[in-house]
């Protein structure tokens, strides 16, 4: 899973008011290296949550993303490089994802959350 | 400028819409409105010929767009510059010799090389005839070298039969020639190299190559572009997507599709990595019903492909199961030290409720301009179709291609454009606009019974007296959307 998917990601559990973000736990992650499309980081970067993103790659051991950005920041190859490294190429592939609210598990195998809901939770 | 537009002679419905998504990809229609929908292209057919005929005339800005829409199209055979046509060899020279020499004299140069193909439509020429063709076209001053493998300049000329009724189309085509300079052709390589055959990983309802370029060419799959399937399965749809470049995003409930596969190397991912495409941003286990997206999340989706489960090969399912199924007085809970590794059962997901559900999704998730190409089943009452699509506030409908599958029901292709913007009260119109919708097709859209309607066998009620089973059984010489 990639932090991209991971900020796009809640706890839906019914009567969840404050799903996001999921708090990351890692087990096994790797990097897997994707090829830099500048128009699609360009695009997708006022869809993300900065925070959830920066905390995220800090629970990864990537500490290189500011704390703030900002659209400006998109015209530096550097900073591109970093977010694109953060948001696309970095892998759990073991973990879970953990609800803020209330603490259930969302399971992480194989590099594929699974999101799926009990039946006393719909 | 017009251009000839020769088609292969298949999913006929799905020619013309494929050809004006293209368009509208390589910026046919201008840059001020993109993602509009009342962009059409300009048609006309050769006269006398029917709609379903291969040769349609079609108008487009230039020959570069025209190059582009030809060269990713799957059903386009090839777009030409039009030199001459007629319904005899004789009328079709005088029309070549009255084609302008400015237009005709850069292409037919000493320095360029060149190369006449004859081909035709509704017979099979022997190789002496073609030559005969050939050398009858001496009147056309070629000053250029003749190169088979990899000319400057392919010349067409092509045929259709004098005979008309019997190659599969209507009597109203008459005999045509046409005679053209390629300005481009369809790719058709692909398809034996994503054909499913030699496909790793297979699942029962995996979409079939051509299709899913279809697919992925109506929803604008470019590179840059985030396209989703909301009922992945084993990635069909996306691997085409992803060759066109886009990125790519699937759920998908069943977590023994998305997660194990057959095994390390025949699963979801191995089938990018069969043709070397990029992997998919991200694969997850999720409820359609219930997407787990974070609440403010809007507009990331720049298309969205799915074919939905309606019932006849594969169900849906949904979140849910035994509490609603079992109609017990308590709802069913977890106990809490089975927690961990609790399996959650499923209920059926019924084609109304998915349909809304992918509808709202499309309108929250999708941006201004963005794509839905979805596959809608439609049961054939009397060997014709009425049908009623679904509809959302913010979607207008572009294409909706019909796909025979048997008898019984067909499938259509529905390419739609968010055109308005999700709000809560757009939601809530939705929702009065569903239960219309739901109340109208209420009959069929019940979870088992399109599958019945497909599958049940033919009643005695469905024989009318004095019509024999014969009768009944005979196809329709004409077979036009069949093909």
């Amino acid at each position: 899973m990639r932090l991209l998917t991971h900020n796009m990601l809640s706890s839906n559990i019914k009567g969840v008011t404050n799903g996001f973000p999921l708090r990351l736990q890692v087990e096994k992650s790797v990097e897997k290296e994707v090829d830099l499309n500048p128009d699609f980081l360009k695009n997708i970067f006022p869809k993300i949550e900065w925070k959830a993103l920066v905390d995220a790659s800090h629970a990864l051991g990537y500490p290189e993303l500011p704390d703030d950005a900002e659209p400006s920041m998109l015209d530096s190859h550097d900073f591109l490089k970093k977010f694109h490294h953060a948001l696309l190429e970095l892998h759990v592939e073991e973990g879970a994802l953990i609800c803020p609210e209330t603490g259930r598990n969302f399971p992480i195998n194989k590099g594929i959350p699974n999101m799926l809901l009990h039946e006393d939770e719909v | 400028m017009w251009f000839l537009c020769v088609f292969y002679h298949r999913l006929l419905d799905y020619r013309r819409p494929e050809v004006e998504a293209l368009a509208e990809l390589f910026g046919a229609f201008g840059e001020d409105s993109p993602g509009s929908c009342n962009h059409t292209l300009e048609w006309k057919l050769p006269e006398d010929h029917h709609p379903d005929s291969p040769f349609h005339f079609v108008s487009l800005p230039s020959e570069e767009i025209a190059r582009s829409i030809a060269n990713r199209s799957i059903l386009v055979k090839g777009i030409y510059q039009l030199w001459g046509q007629g319904s005899s060899y004789e009328e079709l020279e005088e029309a070549i010799k009255g084609f302008p020499d400015e237009r005709k004299l850069p292409y037919l140069t000493s320095e360029s090389t060149f190369r006449i193909i004859v081909d035709s439509f509704g017979k099979v020429m022997s190789f002496q005839e073609q030559n005969e063709r050939i050398k009858g076209l001496s009147y056309i001053p070629f000053k250029g070298r003749v190169n088979l493998r990899n000319p400057d300049h392919k010349f067409w000329l092509i045929e259709t039969d004098d005979y008309g009724s019997n190659n599969g189309l209507p009597p109203v085509v008459k005999r045509m020639i046409f005679f053209g300079r390629e300005v481009g052709a369809a790719d058709r390589k692909l398809l034996p190299t994503y054909q499913l055959k030699s496909r790793n990983y297979l699942g029962p309802t995996a979409m079939d190559a051509e299709m899913a370029f279809l697919m992925a060419n109506q929803a604008l799959a470019q590179p840059g572009k985030l396209v989703y399937d909301p009922f992945v399965g084993t990635g069909s749809i996306l691997v085409a997507a992803a060759h066109f470049g886009a990125m790519t995003m699937g759920a998908d409930i069943d977590i023994r599709v998305v997660r194990d596969g057959r095994g390390p190397d025949c699963n979801v991912w191995s089938n990018f990595k069969q043709y070397g495409l990029p992997m998919p941003i991200s694969l997850l286990r999720a409820d359609n019903n219930l997407p787990p997206w974070r609440p403010g999340l809007r507009e990331v989706f720049d298309a969205i492909i799915c074919d939905p489960p309606y019932g006849v090969r594969a169900g849906g399912r949904k979140s849910g199961g035994r509490k609603l199924m079992k109609g017990t007085v308590d709802p069913y809970t977890v106990p809490d030290d089975k927690r961990r590794d609790h399996i959650p059962s499923t209920a059926p997901y019924s084609l109304v409720e998915c349909m809304h559900d992918l509808l709202d999704l499309a309108a929250k998730m999708l941006v201004m301009g963005g794509r839905l190409v979805f596959f809608y089943p439609v049961v054939r009452e009397d060997s014709s179709t009425d049908a009623h699509f679904p509809e959302h506030p913010c979607f207008t409908l572009v294409a909706s291609c019909e796909q025979i599958l048997s008898l019984r029901y067909s499938r259509y292709l529905l390419t739609m454009v968010k055109t308005g913007t999700y709000t809560e009260a757009v939601a809530k119109l939705a929702k009065e606009k569903h239960k219309e919708f739901k109340e109208n097709h209420l009959k069929w859209l019940e979870d088992g019974n399109l599958h019945s309607a497909v599958f049940s066998p033919a009643g005695n009620k469905e024989a009318e007296p004095g019509k024999s089973n014969f009768d009944r059984d005979t196809k329709p010489k004409y077979r036009g959307k069949y093909v």
